[in-house]
């Protein structure tokens, strides 16, 4: 049981850094899309939003060719600075990232296009200097819908099993998710250790989906 | 004060272009820009505040040159110190009104609390009869409040002048004559320099020291009686 506990910790771990760094790029990337005008805009937008619809398994192999030990940026920063990522939570961090990433960065775009851009300038109009714009009118407005998408992300990023796989393998007490340790215990034929793992990642993934509704009711309902 | 516009502006919507084309000068305190809905009223305020740049030309308030395509000069809405009425207000709905008023008095990144006082703030709450409704947000207001609150928040700061877009169509007639005649008393009082666009008459008779005529983008030749161009859009 030792092992059902360790693996929600570690898939609280990956899911919570994979969600913090979605919160911070999708904020950002989302308010560039929503404002910014340059070409390439669009296409931008689609290759960002194609973690959605691919399977894990292939952005797991994309990875693993840019981060592996012989990939672009894994042999750059195996030479350069010994950091491997491959096997490791971290790696496992970077794959939830770029699967749970959308979830952010789409509602987050939709809630800045809504926010009502005469509020911006008549802060502007007020003296208030572009950044204090941003906080003080433009994120708290768009802020419902951005918090909705975290929470998803937050929810994806925990049933992560394929690119986290690919990337991370399953080291029991190091980067075997709740997910992955799913798999292995029904592969294993354990299905005490199962039931309680399967339990235990429902009860989180229903809270999170009712915080989630709570905050965007109607939003959530239409998926 | 004096005030002095000079600009340019072509704008496409699909296959229409609209050109404004905008000349005024006056030393008055009280102008009024008159022109039917589309005529480019809301654009030439904005180009006062900064909120649209104009192609090429000048804006001079005051002897501050706040646009000039020809120097290269554009100060940004930031800098020109005007105090700008929406036509809907524009009111921030996650603040109070305590905070909407004291928006532009506080720096930083970080709205300030509900709870922080602020002097001028005060002054302008009892001014206005809004005490009562200082933790109210703005969508549990009257018309008559929220534009009284868009109104301090604007004059809070002191601005240089004061732009106002339409002042009082969202509100109902007898409510209409009723702000009117307190704006008209707060700006005698202030003597605030304004500038205020609108297409109803009535305004033009309180307000209008100084009119100018907007139709299709371009003032009327300055001089010139408006009183023709409002009994034409009377009979409309």
């Amino acid at each position: 049981m030792d092992m059902a506990w360790s693996a929600l910790g570690i898939s609280l771990k990956v899911a919570g850094c994979a969600t913090a760094i979605s919160l911070v790029l999708g904020v950002g990337v989302g308010f560039l899309l929503a404002r910014a005008h340059f070409p390439g805009r669009d296409l931008l937008d689609t290759v960002l939003t194609l973690p959605m619809v691919m399977p894990p398994t292939v952005l797991g192999y994309y990875l693993l060719v840019l981060i592996g030990r012989r990939g672009w940026l894994g042999g750059w920063l195996q030479e350069t600075f010994g950091i491997n990522l491959i096997f490791t939570w971290q790696g496992a961090v970077i794959a939830a990232t770029v699967v749970a990433f959308p979830l952010v960065f789409k509602p987050a775009r939709a809630a800045f296009e809504a926010v009502d851009g005469q509020l911006e300038q008549a802060a502007r109009v007020l003296g208030i200097p572009e950044i204090g714009v941003f906080f003080r009118v433009t994120l708290p407005l768009a802020w419902r819908g951005i918090l909705a998408g975290v929470l998803l992300a937050f929810a994806r990023a925990l049933g992560e099993f394929g690119a986290t796989l690919m990337v991370a393998g399953s080291i029991p007490g190091k980067t075997q998710t709740l997910s992955v340790a799913v798999y292995e215990a029904v592969q294993a034929g354990q299905d005490e250790v199962a039931n309680v793992l399967v339990l235990i990642t429902s009860v989180v993934c229903l809270v999170v989906l009712m915080a989630a509704g709570r905050l965007a009711p109607g939003r959530i309902a239409s998926k | 004060m004096e005030l002095e516009i000079d600009i340019r502006k072509t704008l496409r919507s699909g296959k229409r272009n609209f050109h404004l084309d905008v000349r005024l000068r006056t030393h008055s305190r009280r102008i009024v820009i008159y022109g039917p809905s589309g005529s480019g009223k809301s654009l030439t305020l904005k180009a006062i505040a900064g909120l649209m740049r104009p192609d090429d030309g000048c804006i001079r308030l005051g002897g501050v040159t706040l646009f000039d395509s020809a120097a290269g000069v554009d100060l940004a809405p930031q800098s020109r110190q005007v105090g700008y009425l929406f036509q809907d207000y524009a009111l921030f709905p996650h603040l109070t009104v305590r905070q909407n008023i004291g928006f532009g008095l506080a720096g930083g990144w970080r709205n300030p609390s509900p709870e922080r006082r602020h002097e001028a703030v005060d002054y302008w709450l009892e001014a206005f009869k809004l005490e009562p409704m200082a933790h109210q947000f703005p969508d549990e207001l009257s018309g008559g409040q929220r534009q009284r609150t868009a109104l301090a928040r604007a004059l809070v700061a002191h601005p240089r002048a004061l732009l106002l877009d339409e002042p009082f169509a969202a509100l109902d007639p007898a409510l209409r004559a009723r702000m009117r005649a307190e704006l008209d008393e707060l700006q005698r009082r202030l003597e605030v320099p304004m500038v205020l666009i609108t297409h109803d008459e009535d305004d033009v008779a309180v307000f209008g020291d100084h009119v100018s005529c907007l139709r299709d983008g371009r003032i009327a030749d300055p001089g010139t009686d408006c009183s023709e161009a409002l009994l034409h859009d009377a009979a409309d």
